[in-house]
């Protein structure tokens, strides 16, 4: 296709020449995925199509832009707004998320612009109005942004089930699909339904290494702030730097670390999702003004908003992920044709081997990722019930749109029934809600059997679960708010407790009204920073790069002295893992006894080997009271030592009672609250809308108890277990460590092995409920008893 | 039973690490806030279907403690039904009418519940009512569904104070209120929490911390 001469009129007055990727794009008539680098032009590839299109007068919605962040729609509504003006275009953009008010939203259901930008949960929400028809009937183009990190959650699902009712409400509709680089292109394609792939030039190589470092990385920590100092003189060679780092705890307390170094009083920011939305909309207008100089922050700055002009990525901690990696040094440079220069910084030792083994694999061209999923059943009964808020739907022609959803192809009939049912009777084996059904079947459609519960419905709209969090603020009439921790985190907090938000240390005073209330504390040295916040798993392909790594000593030439001594150290004072043995340490420390098991299977057959090791050793009576895992071993601590673990690994029976032992444990009842609060049998608790008292609602375990003893075989338990099976569980790969790694190498020590000590600080801790924990609480209580001078029978 | 053995204004009781109180004098079991048919209020409002099985677990629960004291008569203080709809359909299943046979049931009412019992009921000098009463003589009460957290976890917990002992929620669908909560320890005082679970274990309740009172 040769583009209109008044776009081609306006590439030339930019100076640009488009290029051969957004010019196939917009001549594309299929459907169609376009895998291009960050910088490539990819969105004004995506709209090229509707802005020739609109050259035409158009009536109504004519191209739906989704995004998975709403700061990118406001993103792409400034940078539209540039060739639409250019080419002199009398067309309405809008965007729609759930920062938008009630008015805007009221009237674009009866007035849709030409072209809307909204998120997924928005456009689930507004396909639930009864109008969804009328407004997206006349729609002809959807566009879907960042479509490779979409597909990696549940909102992915979420999604395609919503443009498979797009498509059945808009029949001349055209989806693209706009990609980073993914290592198999074909299974997205076939993850939005279908389409064509199209690549554009992947650009020079990046210009990737490790940042010297003057001291070399801790033993343990994650915080890299041994760093700081080198990290400051590479901001201050750079003009913008991204500093990236893993956690949001990580990034206040590295965030502090640099304030304390920044001797030329640089401007930089700090950017995470647990910060007030004022403070983190403040920190990108900064950063889209050129008024800083570096911005730390978390995967909250993962996707592809513009913010201008980065030449320098830094990446500290272990990257997790080679593919994520990419992506990110990707965000430095948005200029085509440089390379994109990046830096990684290991925080500590062990991530050292971690970052070398990544730069190794993207030297090497090597992506990881794991196959896609089928579509949850979850997210499916979230659907039904948003379609029922829309009107009375019928049964056959529903199923027949959702298989039309790429990662919904194979649902079989009967799982579809399932959730259908769930929605309208609960679904219950023995005892149904006959007279309080949710929907109700009457002449041949399915309804809502009282209309009003739509609202609750919205309300619950979305498959993000994320913990509880409570704001914090400032103390005093009017408090500023800071942001929010986690439920969890405020619990443990008693006054006079500082800890770390937004870079500054503040004194937890009180919890009033589900708000934390707190003073700065200038000068004082917080005693901690957890967020909580999602843990990122290392890729069986890093995984499997750091085993071979430390176990072939010929290799730690590539590795700074600094670690290969540790290496060394690891060797001389105890074994070192290696290909084809399984490697485990017993020492003591604190009085507890520790066991850790250098499993290189992967953060989730960790988390299953944790639950399969502590039952066993419940059952020898070693009183195990919980465990940690990581991506490259397991550790467990308890009451008594292990001596001998070959009984403990043995893999005959070992799958025996693991369905009981799982049933009953926190993974499993965390896994259940999410699945329970996407199928909508449990309400999310909304910001504001939570009461203070806590008798009114009860926790989700007990949801989950009470199914597991009534009715064992229930739709929403099955999902939870499926889910843990290929999430959480993942029972092959342990079965899989035991055959490929026969030997067992135990050694027992004295003291904490230098492998061993990165474990010790991790967080993630799963506490075992056993008789070990019994064993604790006596004590705890008899002790709290004898301080307050209290004797039985008082 | 592995209860804990208590006194309280001059009387002699059993926590039962259930949630039930054990009155041995009495012949007497007391609970507090079984919420029956929670469940089929929520789904009635139109919200998630829960799993219907919350009245059939709290009661077999109850019948079992019936069964194992040999209480005579079982004192329910109030929020015994979610609403007054789902006490026309619980008094009518199989289980409530096998209680009634094991045991005689009296009703106290509570604020789910106004019209279920009476508003309270004295018994050896000590009052059983639904929710605590400042400044009145001794009282046996529920409503606040106390929890305290031991050991990084909460524990349903019977509160024990000079003048007001303060039960757990017994039903299965109850959540629970911090007992460090200031309106908790204000009212209680120092004293006992008696925390349920598989056995019924004390720890002393309710010193009170300087930056608690401060915002009391």
């Amino acid at each position: 296709m040769t583009l209109p001469p008044p776009v081609l009129d306006w590439f030339a007055a930019q100076g640009w020449q488009p290029h051969p990727h957004q010019i196939a794009l917009a001549g594309a008539d299929c459907e169609t995925l376009l895998i291009a680098p960050t910088g490539g032009g990819k969105t004004l590839a995506g709209f090229l199509r509707t802005l020739c299109d609109l050259q035409q007068p158009f009536a109504g919605l004519h191209t739906l832009y989704v995004s998975p962040l709403k700061a990118l729609t406001h993103d792409i509504a400034r940078n539209l707004a540039r060739p639409v003006a250019g080419l002199g275009l009398d067309i309405r953009i809008e965007d729609r998320t759930g920062d938008t008010t009630a008015t805007t939203r009221a009237r674009q259901r009866v007035d849709p612009p030409h072209i809307l930008l909204t998120t997924p949960e928005s456009l689930a929400l507004m396909l639930s109005y009864a109008e969804a028809p009328r407004i997206f009937g006349t729609l002809r183009r959807v566009v879907i942004d960042e479509i490779h990190a979409l597909a990696e959650s549940k909102r992915g699902d979420q999604l395609m089930l919503g443009l498979s009712r797009l498509r059945s409400l808009a029949p001349a509709l055209t989806v693209t699909g706009l990609s980073a680089t993914v290592e198999n292109p074909a299974a997205l394609a076939t993850f939005m339904g279908g389409a064509q792939v199209l690549h554009a030039d992947p650009g020079p190589a990046p210009d990737i290494a490790m940042l010297p470092v003057t001291a070399p990385p801790p033993w343990s920590g994650a915080g890299g702030q041994y760093a700081a100092r080198d990290v400051m003189r590479a901001i201050e060679d750079a003009r913008m730097t991204l500093v990236f780092i893993n956690t949001r705890a990580q990034a206040e307390l590295f965030y502090q670390a640099l304030w304390d170094v920044n001797d030329r009083n640089l401007p930089i920011g700090l950017h995470h999702s647990s910060l007030s939305r004022d403070v983190r909309a403040r920190a990108e207008a900064a950063m889209a003004t050129g008024q800083l100089r570096a911005m730390v922050c978390t995967g909250s700055l993962d996707l592809g908003i513009d913010w201008g002009d980065v030449d320098l990525v830094l990446q500290v901690g272990a990257p997790k992920n080679v593919k994520r990696l990419v992506q990110r040094i990707g965000r430095a440079n948005h200029q085509y044709n440089t390379p994109s220069r990046a830096r990684i910084v290991p925080t500590n030792r062990f991530e050292v081997l971690e970052c070398v083994a990544a730069l190794q694999a993207v030297q090497e061209g090597k992506l990881d990722g794991d196959p896609r999923p089928a579509g949850g059943l979850d997210v499916l009964c979230q659907h039904i019930l948003l379609i029922a808020c829309a009107g009375p739907f019928c049964a056959d022609a529903l199923f027949g749109e959702i298989t039309r959803a790429g990662p919904y192809a194979g649902v079989p009939r009967a799982e579809f029934e399932a959730c259908l049912e769930f929605c309208a009777t609960g679904g219950y084996a023995l005892r149904a809600y006959d007279r309080w059904q949710r929907l109700v079947l009457r002449d041949g459609l399915w309804q809502l059997r009282d209309p009003r519960a739509a609202r609750d419905i919205r309300m619950n709209i979305g498959t993000i679960t994320a913990p509880e969090t409570l704001k914090v603020r400032r103390k005093g009439r009017g408090g500023a708010p800071l942001g929010e921790v986690d439920e969890s985190f405020a619990t443990t907090l008693t006054p006079g407790d500082t800890f770390l938000i937004g870079g500054q240390t503040v004194r937890y005073d009180a919890l009033r009204e589900m708000v934390v209330e707190v003073t700065p504390q200038p000068a004082r040295q917080p005693k901690i920073a957890v967020f909580g916040g999602l843990k990122m798993s290392t890729s069986t392909l890093l995984s499997d790069r750091v085993l071979a790594l430390i176990g072939n000593p010929a290799q730690w030439g590539a590795l700074p002295a600094a670690t290969a001594q540790w290496l060394q150290l690891q060797a001389d004072i105890s074994h070192l893992p290696q290909p084809g043995t399984l490697t485990c340490e017993t020492y003591s420390r604190g009085g507890r006894a520790y066991f850790c098991l250098y499993g290189f299977a992967g953060y989730n057959a960790h988390q299953t080997l944790g639950l399969l090791l502590t039952r066993r050793m419940e059952g020898a009576g070693l009183g195990p009271l919980g465990f940690v895992a990581t991506d490259y071993a397991v550790l467990v601590w308890s009451l008594d030592a292990v001596t001998d673990p070959a009984p403990l690994l043995d893999p005959h029976g070992l799958r025996d009672g693991l369905d009981a032992w799982l049933a009953d444990n926190a993974v499993m009842k965390r896994s259940f609250r999410a699945v329970a609060t996407i199928a909508g049998l449990i309400q999310r608790n909304l910001p504001g809308k939570r009461k203070t008292g806590k008798q009114a609602t009860f926790s989700s375990d007990i949801l989950y108890d009470t199914l597991r003893k009534y009715d064992p075989d229930h739709l929403l338990l099955r999902i939870t277990r499926d889910q843990a099976a290929h999430g959480l569980v993942d029972f092959g790969r342990i079965e899989q460590m035991l055959r490929d790694r026969p030997r067992i190498v135990h050694t027992i020590c004295a003291r904490v092995t230098p492998l061993a000590a990165p474990l010790m600080l991790e967080a993630g801790r799963v506490p075992i409920r056993g008789l070990g924990h019994e064993r604790l609480l006596d004590e705890e209580a008899a002790r709290m008893l004898a301080d307050a001078g209290w004797h039985d029978g008082v | 039973m592995m209860g804990y053995d208590f006194s309280f204004a001059g009387a002699s009781f059993t926590a039962l690490p259930t949630g039930a109180l054990w009155w041995p004098e009495q012949g007497a079991l007391v609970v507090a806030d079984l919420h029956l048919g929670k469940s089929a209020r929520m789904a009635r409002r139109g919200g998630g279907l829960l799993p219907p099985f919350d009245a059939e677990d709290t009661l077999h629960r109850l019948a079992q403690d019936v069964g194992a004291t040999g209480a005579a008569q079982t004192i329910l203080l109030g929020d015994t039904f979610d609403d007054d709809t789902a006490a026309g359909d619980v008094t009518c299943t199989p289980q409530w009418q096998k209680l009634q046979t094991m045991t005689q049931l009296v009703s106290i009412c509570g604020n789910h519940d106004p019209a279920h019992g009476a508003v309270d009921l004295t018994l050896a000098g000590i009052t059983l009512r639904h929710q605590a009463a400042p400044g009145c003589p001794p009282d046996i009460s529920g409503h606040f569904h106390p929890k305290f957290k031991l050991a990084g976890r909460g524990h349903a917990a019977f509160l024990v104070g000079r003048q007001h002992l303060i039960l757990p929620a017994f039903g299965t669908y109850t959540g629970g209120l911090d007992a460090n909560s200031p309106v908790l320890t204000g009212l209680v005082g120092p004293g006992l929490a008696i925390l349920t679970g598989r056995i019924a274990r004390a720890v002393p309740y309710g010193r009170i911390r300087p930056a608690v009172r401060g915002n009391a």
